[in-house]
């Protein structure tokens, strides 16, 4: 009764932003939180495995596609039947629906292979290629972005927006094709493309359970020759695709790092008599961090797409250059489950990346 | 006599860009000028690229026979010819005609399509709003490639033929766009609605399409100069990454800076630098131009983040200015 009272109460006009605390305030358990935001992910990725169906289907059917010119009619109508494409649509989706809650995402037509072996293959050098870049996006982006806020409307935070709108402006591929043009074909000190030249392969592919992230199983064979193999091939690529998230982070750092000197404990700190430069570092820098969490949450999307790009300029065999692959094949049923997959790890990233900032910022939760 | 006082701004100075001119100061103009001069003389490249470019984009051959494929930049081939023996600088030249075209198709497209259903949706509210507003974010989460590519895939059936590969590279790029215009403009009518004189406008008998068109979405607009800069940079950006997928357009039906830059990945290897350096050029300088005119215009409508005049110039800042207008 008391409870009831205290919410009805609470609407009164002007008191918005009190509501907004109390509410934000109330139920606020972090494992609340997380769950409902667990379940949130639900939809999501019931909506994009359902849109990505209904688009796919929209050209018939995939074996037609893939197989078209090359089977006659009879061979190929009984391969349509045999895989159950002359069924209703509905009942086509809903066993799809029912195959991806369980993991399987299909097997693909041309090579005949299940999806879900795909991602395991070729999941680690995609991963391995995001991480390359987050690291170089991290060590340019944010460090120059405090600078910029620091060095706010002078000549140097002019040439840093500059350089992140450059960044951004240049395509993942295009950045690609000039380092390599510059590095290994011009100054021939790096490789052209592959993530690891072929001997090294040989040693990662003699190793027992291979993880296919190059990186670890190079440090598993303990050669260093190897360790540096990987790495040497891993740099152009990780630069090309951190570059253009560098951009972004460099925006966003100072943006926030500004917004947060404006604030009333700094304007505090600054009559206290502390630097400037200390105010950026100490002071202004981690609460402009919370927001900055938040946005790598949408990069990775982003990130997503560049690796695509990416990884087919440089022949770095991982999920975005088997999709084009399959793509060029016309096998529509890798399409979709590599689409639908890359979907669900945006999905899941971004839960990771909310429940992240929740533990830093207790205001985010709900 | 009161509303005679007020100065009303001249038309000119109420012009799009023009204030935003008047207003800035120091590299902050510097940075609105720069980009406006490369939009201006990209679009001036893609009216007039018949008469710019030497040859025609699909063009193969000459009086003096073919171009001979992978020739170096200079004689008759000014930057060169590509590895299927097109003229590198004519392909360059109509591949602006191209991008003009895909971004003002897509835009004009998504700006229809995501502010009508914006409207509706923040208008009337229930279950068609929830219904929408959950599908926009999961679009709005996806890697906007990805489904450009399955869009491309659906459009064109993984292939592209004519005019169509102009109009399903448009199309694909507006399903990304959508849900931008739509979370704005929803957002903005969500506020909106609740305000006096919508309120006065049902009163007095106002249909919903009157409210809706005449009252509500003439004051939802004020952020859509902003995105539309934006989304026209990623335009080229989603164009030129559909293309080097293989998703373009092709050589014979237009020239696509994206099309090329892929045929070039194996010139690379070899030390061929002309038929990538300069369509990957031409993309950089184009988003650079449309993100620098972007960037400076958000910083201008942003009070903390605009460069002060010395002396206010302006004797009425925009709000006030736009509270005015709204008041006459």
């Amino acid at each position: 009764m008391m409870t009831a009272t205290a919410v009805s109460n609470a609407p009164s006009p002007g008191a918005e932003p009190a509501q907004k605390a109390r509410s934000k305030g109330s139920g606020g358990t972090l494992g609340r939180y997380i769950l409902i935001r667990l379940i949130l992910i639900i939809p999501t990725v019931f909506i994009l495995v359902s849109m990505v169906f209904i688009l796919m289907h929209m050209i018939g059917d995939p074996i037609t596609a893939a197989l078209g010119g090359r089977l006659t009619p009879d061979q190929l109508a009984d391969r349509i039947h045999a895989a159950g494409y002359d069924r209703p649509i509905w009942i086509q989706y809903f066993e799809y629906l029912g195959q991806v809650a369980t993991g399987n995402f299909g097997t693909t037509i041309s090579d005949n292979r299940p999806i879900s072996e795909i991602l395991l293959t070729y999941g680690g050098a995609t991963l391995e290629l995001a991480f390359y870049a987050l690291i170089v996006a991290f060590i340019v982006g944010i460090p120059l972005g405090m600078l910029a806020a620091y060095l706010r409307d002078k000549w140097p935070d002019a040439v840093l927006r500059v350089f992140a709108i450059l960044f951004y402006a240049t395509p993942v591929f295009f950045a690609g094709l000039l380092l390599k043009l510059i590095f290994s074909v011009w100054l021939k000190i790096l490789p052209v493309n592959g993530r690891a030249s072929v001997g090294t392969e040989l040693n990662l592919q003699l190793l027992d359970h291979p993880t296919n992230i190059y990186l670890i199983d190079a440090f598993r064979t303990g050669n260093p020759a190897d360790v540096a193999d990987v790495l040497t091939h891993a740099l152009l690529p990780g630069i090309a695709l951190g570059l253009l998230t560098a951009g972004i982070f460099l925006r966003l750092v100072r943006l926030n790092v500004i917004g947060t000197l404006g604030q009333d404990y700094v304007d505090a700190a600054r009559s206290r008599g502390v630097g400037e430069l200390r105010l950026v570092r100490k002071h202004a820098y981690k609460p402009a961090l919370v927001p900055i969490i938040t946005v790598i949450g949408l990069q990775i999307a982003l990130l997503l797409g560049g690796a695509v790009l990416t990884e087919t300029t440089f022949e770095w065999k991982g999920l975005g250059f088997m999709l084009v692959q399959y793509i060029n094949a016309r096998d529509f049923v890798a399409v979709q489950g590599i689409v639908v997959l890359l979907a669900v790890i945006v999905a899941v990233t971004n839960f990771i990346v909310d429940v992240i900032a929740a533990l830093i910022d207790p205001r985010v939760r709900y | 006599m009161s509303t005679t006082t007020v100065v009303r701004p001249s038309i000119w100075s109420r012009l799009p860009l023009v204030r935003q001119l008047a207003q800035s100061v120091g590299w902050q103009r510097g940075m609105l000028v720069a980009g406006l001069v490369i939009i201006v003389v990209f679009l001036l490249t893609a009216a007039l690229a018949p008469i710019l470019a030497p040859y025609r984009f699909d063009q193969l051959r000459d009086a003096n026979g073919t171009f001979g494929a992978q020739l170096p930049p200079g004689g008759a081939h000014l930057l060169g010819t590509t590895v299927g023996g097109y003229d590198v600088l004519s392909r360059v030249i109509w591949g602006a005609q191209t991008a003009v075209l895909v971004i003002v198709v897509a835009v004009i497209l998504s700006i229809f399509a995501g502010v009508l259903l914006g409207l509706v949706s923040g208008y009337f509210g229930g279950w068609l709003d929830r219904v929408l507003v959950v599908i926009c974010d999961a679009i709005y989460a996806f890697p906007s490639l990805l489904l450009a590519i399955v869009m491309s895939i659906v459009l064109s059936g993984g292939k592209s033929s004519l005019s169509f590969g102009i109009l399903a590279a448009a199309i694909s790029i507006t399903v990304v766009f959508i849900p931008q215009y739509f979370r704005v403009i929803r957002s903005e009518t969500v506020r909106i609605k609740a305000e006096a004189f919508v309120e006065s406008a049902k009163v007095i008998g106002a249909s919903n399409a009157r409210v809706m068109f005449r009252h509500v979405l003439r004051n939802s607009t004020r952020t859509l100069p902003l995105i539309l800069t934006l989304n026209a940079s990623e335009a080229i950006l989603t164009l030129a990454g559909l293309g080097f997928l293989g998703f373009g357009i092709e050589p014979t039906s237009a020239a696509e800076w994206g099309f090329d830059l892929n045929k070039s990945i194996s010139d690379v290897a070899a030390g061929i630098w002309w038929t990538s350096i300069f369509p990957g050029t031409a993309i950089v300088l184009v988003v650079l131009g449309i993100t620098l005119v972007g960037e400076s215009l958000n910083d201008l409508a942003d009070p903390r983040l605009r460069t002060r005049h010395r002396a206010i110039a302006s004797s009425a800042t925009p709000t006030e200015v736009d509270e005015l207008e709204e008041a006459l």
